[in-house]
């Protein structure tokens, strides 16, 4: 798990390729993952509440009982913290155990197991015990779906030992950094957002996997390098085209990888723009802002021209009314505030 | 339509009311075996010809275990006559009654506790129990009797300074041994922290019992963990990690992927009394239970959760009752008898292989030794108390006295074991305490399956502060 080089050189990768492609929406794009994952290798197996039967919430895991059988797709009965722990037991006997939180808040009960067991026994047990195991599930902050619904997980997850984090935002990395997950042999958690499941892409029909470790250079730019993943990719694009008319040339790079930073292509970035916007979804205290700027100042502050802006949610749990609900989030407007802030 | 596609709800409802059969359809099954103490029917492990084609494969809601199989095929012959007093919910029929009664909190007697040797070492007339060879009953001794000393040279070494905790399994030999000795070496092993004696009968030297607690380079833990926190992949026992009950959800997933494999072997995880009341223990079950999983819960009741006593844990009549609870086999055993232990793991494990279903086990002991090196249990409960269970209750002199008594063992066998294994220990631990620590590089790895790049940065950081203030990081580490 070494920090590659750049991310791929074709910053539109996923509209380059042989075959005509398909079109399909981001969670169909996990499922198509995870069924060439279990088709591939029969150790890889999914639990969660209604992933079976259901199909699971958000119906990433549609149709998998019928093809793989009930003992594959596991429906758990409502206990976070056990199957979690389940996952860890059956990974640490050879299998590849991908499972779902309904909601990545529900997984603040796995805590416990995540923590201590999960990104901690292939350390304590000297490495003889590995933990392969992909927890994944819907985050963010959502449409009115109140405080619970609406946790960060990154946020929480991103001090602990062991653990590999990454965060899909298209289609095509959602299938990349899927099957990566399931291949990888650390505990991987993979943040998916409840408000991207219905993004639509073409994607490549020959088999591919996206770099847990790498970013993702979503708009070559000069002036200035705007950092963000997740949902908030969306709204920094958005303000980009704002921005674009205004004169602006913003760089956009989707971090994807919440754990490892990709320092490599991030520092690039920075070298040659010397100012930086991180967007996140995350709180102001403790978020992925706040440990990714830290990291900045550490390792480029030579480069910096400007202090290092963040945007961020405030410090409040989320609120149902919708007004409220997007005042917490970051908008398209402060964006484009923040980028004629820097480049005075 | 294919064949897989789920059954309708009612069929659900049919299949689960089924196993509230009548009298009359208890003579379509098999007489319930031996060891079945209660009334409820056991369901057939062969189903009758209607129904069995329909489970071959997994898709079918419910799994492929023998017990739902059967289940469902009984489904199919149809149900108790007298619906009129029947009422008709999820989950299945029930029959209605006009009076009101409670349940009562707790049974007019406890569930009795299995045994098989009495106090002076002999079989209690009528006991039924897995009969052990000569060399297996000898090697079950021998083994009590070097965990005990074990215990007892690594305490010591711990007030001497020379470690910096310890635990004992003292008065739990035979639930160590006896347990172990049941299994096979197929068998996954999850265990809490008190069962070296499991590790020690699978083969772990006592060696490498001393380089864990000295966490020397030798130690396969790399010197990451506390002392007596013991694993090894090798002999299926799964590193112990401290936090109460976390293993119990691990066994139901070990199991899991034993089912998932079909492989001849189940998993066995024990926790004492003070874990039955951590969520995992509760999930757990239920887990085992719904998934039919092949795990042998071992709870090992020795009345003392650090300093709180049984009765301010719980206020069930043990652990063994809470197996009803979940749908779940389960048996009492007095822990303190090693044959009591050895058969009922041994018919656990039959059951739980075969038939494809989780087993509780609850074996009543006394934790002889304090909490840990951490602690002074006299403290919390009275001196004759722990003397009392500590000589006139010892698990080891209770079997010694019926290997005795069947000509197998003799004083002089005893005094030569009990000095050769305690010279063992000696020279372990003097080895042990002379290997250097594990090199400064183990602090980095193992924390993902490759060094990352922030962590060689950090070792590197590290390593230079090392080279500038040398005084102030100790000697011996070899950087």
């Amino acid at each position: 798990m070494v920090a590659r080089a750049a991310v791929a050189a074709n910053a539109v990768a996923a509209a380059e390729f042989k075959s005509g492609g398909h079109e399909l929406l981001l969670f169909e794009a996990l499922r198509e993952a995870l069924i060439e994952e279990m088709k591939a290798d029969p150790t890889v197996c999914v639990f969660g509440e209604d992933v079976g039967h259901y199909g699971g919430s958000y119906k990433v895991t549609k149709g998998l009982a019928e093809m793989f059988g009930d003992l594959r797709v596991l429906d758990t009965p409502i206990a976070e913290n056990s199957f979690t722990g389940m996952g860890v037991g059956a990974a640490m006997k050879g299998l590849r155990p991908v499972v779902e939180g309904m909601n990545m808040g529900f997984l603040l009960l796995a805590y416990n197991q995540i923590s201590n067991n999960c990104g901690m026994l292939h350390y304590t047990s000297g490495g003889q015990f590995k933990i392969p195991l992909v927890i994944r599930g819907p985050g963010g902050v959502g449409r009115q779906l109140g405080a619970e619904h609406s946790q960060r997980l990154e946020s929480y997850f991103q001090s602990i030992p062991g653990l590999q984090m990454v965060a899909c935002s298209t289609p095509y990395n959602a299938k990349g950094l899927m099957k990566a997950a399931i291949r990888s042999e650390n505990p991987v958690v993979l943040f998916e957002h409840v408000l991207l499941y219905n993004l639509k892409e073409k994607i490549p029909d020959e088999e591919y996997i996206c770099c847990l470790e790498e970013a993702e250079m979503v708009r070559p730019g000069e002036h200035v390098t705007i950092l963000t993943y997740s949902r908030m990719r969306y709204h920094v694009m958005q303000a980009a085209k704002t921005l674009v008319n205004k004169g602006y040339d913003p760089e956009v790079i989707d971090i994807r990888s919440l754990k490892p930073f990709d320092l490599h292509t991030i520092g690039n970035s920075i070298k040659k723009t010397h100012r930086v916007l991180i967007v996140e979804e995350c709180m102001r205290t403790g978020g992925i802002g706040a440990s990714l700027r830290s990291a900045i100042i550490d390792n480029f502050w030579d480069y910096l021209d400007a202090p290092i802006m963040c945007l961020s949610s405030q410090d409040v749990p989320t609120p149902y009314a919708a007004p409220l609900e997007d005042a917490t989030v970051v908008q398209p407007a402060q964006i484009v505030a923040a980028v004629e802030q820097i480049c005075q | 339509m294919a064949p897989w596609l789920v059954r309708t709800s009612s069929q659900l409802a049919r299949r689960a009311a089924s196993r509230l059969l009548s009298p009359s359809q208890h003579r379509r099954h098999r007489a319930p075996a031996p060891w079945i103490l209660c009334s409820v029917p056991p369901v057939p492990r062969t189903s009758p010809a209607a129904g069995g084609g329909l489970r071959e494969f997994c898709s079918v809601r419910g799994f492929t275990g023998e017990s739902s199989a059967a289940a469902a095929a009984t489904a199919e012959d149809g149900l108790a006559g007298g619906d009129l007093q029947e009422l008709d919910f999820p989950g299945g029929k029930v029959s209605f009654v006009a009076e009101m009664n409670f349940l009562p909190e707790s049974q007019r007697e406890r569930i009795n506790c299995y045994r098989v040797l009495d106090d002076d070492g002999r079989t209690v007339s009528g006991s039924k129990f897995q009969e052990v060879s000569k060399d297996m009953a000898l090697k079950m001794y021998s083994e009590m009797v070097t965990l005990q000393i074990m215990d007892t040279i690594f305490y010591e070494a711990q007030r001497q300074g020379r470690i910096s905790f310890y635990l004992t399994s003292h008065g739990e030999e035979a639930i160590n041994i006896a347990s172990a000795a049941a299994l096979s070496m197929d068998d996954i092993v999850l265990p809490q922290y008190r069962e070296p004696g499991v590790l020690l009968w699978r083969g772990f030297t006592l060696q490498e019992f001393a380089n864990q607690c000295f966490g020397n380079s030798l130690d396969y833990g790399k010197g990451r963990q506390m002392p007596i926190h013991y694993g090894s992949n090798r002999l299926n026992y799964f590193t112990v990690s401290s936090p109460i009950a976390t293993q119990l959800p691990h066994a139901v997933g070990a199991a899991y992927s034993l089912k998932m494999d079909k492989k001849e072997a189940c998993a066995i995880t024990y926790f004492g009394d003070g874990g039955t009341s951590e969520g995992d223990f509760h999930a757990a079950l239920n887990f085992a239970a719904v998934m039919e999983a092949p795990v042998i819960f071992f709870c090992r009741n020795n009345g003392w959760a650090i300093s709180t006593p049984t009765a301010e844990q719980f206020r069930s009549d043990g652990a063994v009752v809470r197996g009803l609870a979940y749908g779940m086999r389960s048996i009492r055993v007095d822990g303190n008898d090693a044959l009591a232990v050895y058969s009922a793991v041994h018919t656990a494990r039959e059951m739980a292989i075969t038939e494809g279903r989780p087993i509780l086990v609850e074996a009543l002991t006394y934790r002889v030794g304090h909490h840990s090196t951490s602690d002074d249990s006299t403290k919390y409960r009275p001196v004759d108390e722990i003397e009392h269970w500590r000589t006139a209750r010892d698990p080891i002199s209770r079997y010694r006295k019926w290997v005795q008594g069947n000509g197998w063992w003799s004083d002089s066998d005893e005094s030569e074991l009990r000095n050769s294994v305690r010279h063992e220990l000696l020279q372990a631990i003097q080895v042990a305490e002379r290997m250097p620590k594990p090199p400064l590089t183990e602090l980095f790895t193992d924390v993902y399956d490759e060094i990352p790049s922030n962590l060689r940065e950090q070792e590197r950081l590290l390593r230079d502060a090392i080279k500038k203030h040398p005084a102030d990081y100790p000697a011996d580490v070899h950087v």
